[in-house]
This record gives structure tokens, sequence and C-alpha cells, in this order.
């Protein structure tokens, strides 16, 4: 027998209705707090979870079926890139420094904000909020599997690209981003929304994703060009869930407001120290550079960044505390970065290289202040010593920040020739720190700091300080994906292969 | 202040001076010298003499500075903590007072080859 539906297709409206907001039920036999116990403890207070907005009314079934075309796009794409030989098509290999920081350390983030999302997806009660994590962690394992699907053409030819996820775990400059992870991942359903969907999202993914993807293009590579644009269509969500997550926080009482602001002070601080590594492949790594990493936070941090807080401070939120410290940093930041990256690079799965004139007058350009003042004489000393015979190596290992684990490079505020000592004691045991926000954020929450797994102590713990045996313990092949590229594998074999490719010999 | 979490929240602390076999940490930094990129991160026995520290551990580190050779030691004024402090080149590490993790610097005046400094 026939069934009569009186209305075969659903208005865009009652979809969305049956799809997310039907979805929800109210308990009868488990009371809320025993269902969402995660939702209460960081001191965030919600009245009314129906003030969430979705401003994307995406349903389910419209999402598989954009996603799953933007897959079959990509896919289609990659398998040109490698029957074409795309990695031949890229200016110079100088340029996989760059792919291969940004696999090692930032493609396993997007699977741990992938993890985020799914257990915040279940700790929040709002279903609006619910299905929209639930839509955000599928999209983050996606972009993590597009990424390392796009690199893993590379991987058949070059060096470095190998162990991604053991290095993710073991080696040292990793150890920055998934620090910042591992924080965000063990906070609680709010600071995770807040470090991840605002901080990392909202204020800084601009920094990271657009350069990256125009350095792609600007230096021959599809692949990456490619899985950038496949995830484009998704980052515009993800920053509308974060902001709209700040300004429900921020709307539904005015207890809320010290607490976000403390986290915002935090995730931003967090987040631009990992913008570090970002900032050596902009002003260094990239053989046709698209902008300097200067004129990118002019226009992403502190033109957009400015406008959101702006527009922020109807709320009483101010800009974040670590702002002004970081606008003063912007102009040493990869120069001093850099420096270490060449000399450590025995140490690193990728490689680093001394600046050609050409590129050294590129950075004075660009850095007017600060490159030849600071940063030239030491390269110039560096090139000195390479031509000499006795490359420099730094052997003695680098103190690295209890908090963000990166080197301490950075320099006092106001004196770029003078290390930046920030220590404190805490139950009887010394911490340093690069900053002081850095010790700010450790002092907060000293707990969660004191654990901290940093690489060079540990090399000295585990392995009693055996760098070969460290090395095999990171899966880093000496000779092969360390070291400058002026003498690596990764150069002779591109330049001979495109040389086969671009002439008869 | 403490973590916010619903239980009591304890962190152990990784790098205790126990689990460095016998031995322990001690950074050091040259002041105005940043083609060391970063403080050096140093693993020695509490007994080390501190002229060993600086003669066998140290000075081999510090060679690709043009002004290595000149470092005049018994003009180096040092800071432990921050703070003004001199050391006793005999003895140990433990009998000048360096304890895990402390930070040393050193301050060669007049030494600035390739640094401008203010």
């Amino acid at each position: 027998m026939d069934m009569k539906s009186a209305n075969r297709k659903l208005s865009l409206k009652d979809k969305y209705r049956l799809f997310t907001r039907d979805l929800g039920w109210e308990p009868s036999y488990r009371t809320r707090e025993e269902i969402f116990p995660y939702v209460q403890y960081e001191g965030i207070k919600v009245h009314d979870w129906d003030k969430w907005e979705d401003p994307f009314r995406l349903t389910m079934d419209a999402y598989w079926k954009y996603q799953a075309e933007k897959e079959r796009k990509f896919y289609a794409i990659i398998d040109a890139h490698a029957q074409n030989n795309g990695h031949l098509h890229i200016t110079d290999a100088r340029y996989l420094s760059a792919l291969k920081i940004f696999l090692q350390a930032i493609s396993p983030g997007e699977f741990c904000a992938h993890k985020g999302f799914a257990r915040v997806g279940r700790e929040f009660p709002g279903v609006g909020t619910q299905v929209a994590c639930q839509m955000q962690a599928i999209d983050e394992i996606r972009h993590a599997q597009t990424q390392i699907h796009a690199l893993s053409n590379y991987n058949r030819f070059y060096n470095g690209f190998h162990a991604f996820a053991e290095q993710r775990d073991r080696i040292w400059y990793t150890s920055v981003a998934r620090s910042f992870f591992d924080d965000a991942m063990s906070a609680g359903p709010f600071e995770f929304m807040i470090a991840i969907g605002f901080s990392f999202e909202y204020v800084l993914t601009n920094l990271l994703f657009v350069p990256f993807m125009s350095g792609a293009a600007y230096n021959g590579d599809m692949a990456t060009v490619t899985f950038g644009f496949s995830a484009q269509s998704d980052e515009a969500r993800h920053m509308t869930l974060g902001l709209e997550c700040i300004k429900f926080m921020l709307e539904q009482d005015p207890d809320n407001l010290p607490i976000v602001q403390r986290w915002i002070d935090k995730w931003f601080w967090r987040g631009f120290r990992v913008l570090g590594l970002v900032s050596t492949m902009m002003d260094y790594m990239l053989p046709k550079r698209v902008m300097s990493w200067r004129e990118a936070w002019n226009i992403y941090g502190v033109e957009n960044g400015g406008a959101l807080f702006k527009d922020l401070a109807r709320y009483g939120i101010r800009p974040p505390k670590g702002w002004n410290d970081a606008e003063e940093a912007v102009d040493h930041m990869s120069h001093q970065l850099m420096l270490g990256l060449y000399q450590w690079s025995f140490g690193t799965a990728f490689h680093a290289w001394i600046p050609s004139d050409e590129d050294m007058d590129w950075l004075a350009k660009k850095y007017p202040e600060t490159f030849d003042r600071y940063y030239r004489p030491r390269w110039m000393h560096i090139r000195k010593l390479a031509a000499a015979g006795t490359p420099f190596k730094n052997y003695g290992l680098a103190k690295l920040c209890q908090c963000c684990q990166l080197p301490v490079v950075f320099t006092e505020p106001g004196d770029p020739t003078l290390s930046c000592h920030r220590e404190r004691v805490h139950q009887g045991e010394k911490y340093h720190f690069c900053s002081d926000h850095c010790q700010a954020l450790f002092e907060n929450e000293p707990e969660k700091y004191v654990q901290a797994w940093l690489p060079m102590p540990q090399l000295f713990q585990d392995l009693q300080g055996d760098l070969t045996a460290w090395m095999d313990w990171v899966f880093l092949r000496d000779g092969e994906d360390n070291g400058d590229y002026a003498d690596s594998l990764d150069r002779r074999n591109f330049e001979a292969w495109r040389a086969m490719a671009t002439s008869n010999q | 202040m403490p973590v916010t979490a619903r239980k009591t929240y304890l962190g152990v602390p990784r790098d205790r001076v126990e689990n460095f076999h016998g031995k322990q940490l001690v950074y050091v930094s040259w002041d105005h010298h940043l083609l060391f990129a970063a403080p050096f991160l140093l693993c020695l026995s509490p007994q080390t003499p501190f002229g060993d520290l600086v003669q066998k551990a140290l000075l081999p580190l510090l060679q690709a500075d043009p002004d290595a050779a000149a470092i005049d030691w018994r003009q180096v004024e040092w800071l432990k903590d921050n703070r003004p402090w001199t050391p006793d080149f005999g003895r140990s590490l433990a009998d000048n007072g360096i304890g895990h993790k402390d930070q040393l610097r050193l301050r060669t005046p007049g030494l600035d080859s390739l640094y401008r400094v203010h």
C-alpha cells in the first residue's frame, strides 16, 4: 500500500529543527548534572542553552554532501599531482622544510583538535553546540587525513617525512605544538573552546593557514594548495563557532568575564609562541616568499585582531595581556628562531641553511630596524665558519621554557641583545621561562606545568645524553634527514631529477 | 593559583634531580653573546669542580664566538639566580651552592664583536 506523504520536502527551517534541536530530550531518570558532569566546574555560568545560535544552520545530511564533494575534488588533484611528478614543480627543495615542520608539528594538532571536539561535543548540554562540535570534530580528522595524504607523495622522494607521528611525540621542536594541544585537551570544555575555537581558529588561524597556503601557491605546490582550499570552507565555520562561543559566555552572565579574559590572555600567548615556527617559514624557508612575517602580522594580527577586540570591548574584553610584547617581538622572532634551527640542525628532521646575500637583502628591507643591526652580523659570521670548513654546530643543548617548551631564544623586552631570563621556585623545584607571559601562565596553574615533558632534560634522563641513541629513538637518520640543506641528499636528488625533467642529460 | 579541577589535582614534576642518575642540570649563558641562540644545558655531577665546568664543559662550546679567545676568566662577572655572585674555581658545584637547574650567567664587558650592545 502506498504511503501518502503530505509534504515530500521539508523546509530548511523544519529540517534544521528536526536534525538538531529536536534531537535533544529532557532526561527522566538521571539528573542533568550526572549526564553533563564537566560543564560547571570551570565556573562559567549558563542560564539558557537555547540562546546558543548556530549561524550556519547546517544539518548533517547537507554536511555529508558538501564534504563528499570536496573530498572527490581533493583526491582527483592529489592523484594528478602524483602522476604528473608534481614534486618537481616546486621552486626548489628548500621549500620542503616548511612542509616537514607542518606535517610533524601541525597535522597531528589537527588530530588533537578532532579528539578535543569529539569530547566537548559530548560534554556540552546544548544541542546546537553538540551538533556544531560534532561537525568540527569530523572536519578536524578530515584535515589531518588530507594533509597526511597530500604530503605522503613527497615522502616517496624526500627525507624527513617518514616518521612524523613518532617525531610528533619525541623530537624536540614539535613539543611546542604538542604541549599547546595537550594543554587545551586537558582543560575543561569552555576553556577548550577558547583555546582552539577562539584563539587558534579565530585570532591566529589566518597567520598560519593564509601564509602557508599562499606560500604553497607561490612555490608551485599544488598538493598543499588543494588541502588548503578543501579545509578553507570548514575554517569559516570553525571561526564562527569560536566567536559564537565567546559571545555566548559573555552574554550569559557577567561573572564569566574575568574567566574568559584570563583564557584569552593565556591562549593568545600560547598561540603566539607556536606561531614562532611559522615566522621562520615565512621569512626564511620559502624560496619564493609571499610576504614577511612582519607584514602578515600587520594585516592579520594588528588589523584583523585589533578590529575583533574592538568589537569585543562592549562586553568588557580588552586585548590580550601579551599583545604589546608580541608586537615588539615580531621584528625579532623569526631571526632568533632560525638562527637556533640552523645551529641545532643536527637534531632536526628538516634542513636549515645560511641565507644568501639576496635573502639577507630582502630581510634587511623587510626588517629595517632589526636585521642589519642585530642578525646579519651573526649570519655573516656563521657563513665564515662554514667557508673555513668548521660549520657552526651548537652541541650545547638548549634551555627550554617550562610553559611553551621553545628553546629560550627570546630577548628582554627593550633589549634585543640580552637573553630573557625568568625563573621561579615552586615547591622546592626551579623552573625557567622564556618571558613574563609564560611565567604568568605557570603561576596561574603550576600543578599543570610542573609535569611538562621537556625533551632536552629528558635526553639526560632516559638516554643519559647519548645523542646517537636519541637519534634512533626519534627516528632521525643522521646525514639524511638533518643538517644543512647545502649538502643534503634532498638537494642533490631534487636538482638531478629536475635536470632530467627539463633537459636532455 | 590552583588548577581548576573537579578533584584534587596533583602534578608530579618530571625533572627532579633524582631522575638524572646522580648528576644535575646547570644552565649557562653568556650575556650579549647571542650567536648561541639559547642558554646551554649542561648535565654534570655535583662533585664537578667549577673550574672543570668552565674549562671542560663550557669553553669548547664557546669556541664558535670570535670573542671566546679573549675571555679573561679572572675578570668575568658572574650572576647566579640573576644576582651577582663569585664562584670558587677550585671547589665543586655543590660547594659553590650551584643547585639543580640553576642558571649561571657570565658577563664580559667590552667584548661584543658580533653584537651592537646598547
